[in-house]
């Protein structure tokens, strides 16, 4: 297997694109993230994305993009894994240049979920999680995230607001990022105060659904230092599933998946998470945060929310976390998601942070969740120069 | 939401009797059926019905609903560890959401989940309602 580089990266801003489709959308991730590799044509195109046929009525993102791009003749594909299906597109794109199948690989994940109401938004997402079982019962996709916040609070003992810094310190983070869908300041007060989803999941435990696209292109590591100026290894990328209904995971607090996709990922790359000098997490509610932080071993079982209380998931505490706004504030355009984080992941290895540079960060993690935690994957990245 | 005939058809047994299947190798009680014991990974294609009868695992009570279940705002709905073992997502009836909490014993009930209008498919099923008591 060869190993694999990032020497090109592109985003859109995250918000409200009206003026924008799903596929002007990926075209302008793509093409800055070709413009920024100095590349014009690549080998293989995958693009992540979850929800386009329900939302758009367009599926085949694979030939429309490949098409727009002009990229005649291309091998493309739409790979799909709800909220995962960016890291999922990356993880093929990986394999793809790893195994020589593919020298240049253009990976993007794109999301447009603003064209709808929010009721028909809400639809769509529920099909992450089992139909026949658990949407079937009224259940949303964030009730089920607050089934698993309510039981995490009477296990270890947390009140609600102890979640608040993870929303708090993600707002905080996206002031700095031009690509962030919130520039707004909260406060735990204002946290407390929010309206409820799903009781105890408030407005602010949830990241707001988004419009959006990121994109990389893959190269051979042994050759990406010739074709870009700071390219960015890929140390490890690892794949993990639990089941999808949370009634039929026998721990439903453990993130089985998440374990076991952080585990391959360290065992990948050598590492323990003591080298991890940034994580981004999958911040799509305040008690997801918790639960990945001690599934990729940042935190004892229940001592999750604790890092956020204690303040050490900042910029400067032990183990930052949303260094850009994370799904949080700078927003979940879900099939994009995975893609935002590896792109944001790059700038801080790349040094090109802005003020929410990490000082010296030379390794980051990125993990992405489909579903309420049925796919997990997990992404460790280094800088090269 | 699914809403096709056949697909909540091809459901009656479980959404009706609670219908799950016990595994003949290793006795694990398996809800909802699936044919591959989850506990040893054998085959397990024996019917069993379950008592019904558990406790409440979590609870969540939804504001903002899937499109469909917008007239039944608030609503709660929970995780039921059933009394033999598995664990069912379902909604809980006849209760107020501030009575509900962690621990309380509940039981199955059969009442309507979902309807759309005057000519949409009506959809029944189970859902839990605290224990009742009963005479000795």
């Amino acid at each position: 297997m060869r190993k694999v580089a990032i020497i090109g990266i592109g985003q859109t801003k995250v918000g409200e694109h009206w003026s924008l489709g799903i596929r002007d959308l990926a075209l302008q991730a793509s093409l800055a993230a070709l413009r920024d590799a100095n590349l014009e044509k690549v080998d293989a195109l995958y693009v992540g994305n979850m929800m386009s046929g329900e939302i758009t009525g367009q599926e085949h993102l694979g030939a429309l993009v490949a098409d727009a791009l002009g990229l005649r003749g291309v091998e493309a594909m739409k790979i799909e894994a709800a909220c995962a299906s960016g890291s999922a597109a990356l993880r093929v794109g990986t394999l793809a240049v790893a195994s020589g199948m593919a020298d240049l690989v253009l990976v993007v994940g794109v999301e447009k979920m603003l064209d709808t109401s929010g009721r028909e938004t809400t639809s769509a997402l529920a099909m992450a999680a089992d139909a026949e079982y658990e949407v079937s019962q009224g259940v949303s996709f964030v009730a089920l995230n607050a089934l698993l916040m309510r039981r995490y609070m009477h296990e270890y003992g947390w009140k609600r607001e102890d979640f608040a810094n993870f929303a708090v310190v993600a707002h905080e983070n996206a002031m700095n990022n031009p690509n962030a869908m919130f520039h707004l300041r909260i406060t735990p007060e204002k946290y407390a105060k929010a309206p409820m989803i799903a009781t105890p999941v408030g407005l602010l435990d949830a990241s707001p659904v988004s419009d959006g696209a990121a994109a990389v292109v893959l190269a051979p590591a042994d050759y990406a230092r010739t074709l870009s100026p700071a390219p960015v290894l890929i140390r490890a990328s690892a794949v993990a599933t639990a089941p999808v209904a949370v009634h039929d995971r026998k721990d439903p607090l453990a993130l089985e998946a998440a374990r076991l996709s952080a585990r391959k990922a360290y065992e990948a790359a050598g590492v323990g998470p003591e080298a991890i000098d940034f994580f981004e997490l999958h911040d799509a509610f305040t008690i997801m945060s918790a639960l990945s932080l001690e599934a990729a071993g940042f935190a004892e079982r229940g001592r999750g929310v604790a890092l956020a209380v204690e303040g050490e998931i900042t910029r400067t505490g032990r183990i930052p976390i949303a260094t850009m706004g994370g799904l949080k504030a700078r927003g979940h355009p879900v099939g994009a998601t995975g893609m935002y984080q590896v792109v944001e992941a790059a700038l801080q290895l790349r040094g090109l942070a802005g003020a929410n540079q990490i000082p010296n960060a030379r390794l980051g993690m990125t993990q992405n969740i489909g579903g309420s935690g049925a796919t997990i994957i997990t992404h460790i990245l280094e800088r090269m120069v | 939401m699914i809403e096709k005939v056949a697909d909540n058809w091809r459901l009656r047994g479980q959404r009706y009797r609670l219908e799950g299947e016990v595994c003949p190798h290793c006795g694990a009680v398996i809800f909802p059926p699936r044919d591959i014991c989850p506990e040893c990974g054998k085959p397990a294609k024996e019917p069993k019905p379950l008592s019904g009868r558990g406790e409440v695992y979590s609870f969540s009570t939804v504001y903002s609903p899937p499109e469909g279940f917008e007239a039944y705002v608030p609503y709660t709905v929970a995780l039921v560890k059933l009394e033999e073992g598995p664990m069912v997502t379902a909604q809980l009836t006849d209760v107020a959401p501030d009575e509900v909490e962690i621990g309380m014993k509940v039981e199955m009930v059969t009442r309507k989940l979902l309807a759309r209008g005057e000519e949409g498919t009506i959809i029944y099923g189970y859902k839990f309602r605290p224990m009742l008591q009963r005479g000795a």
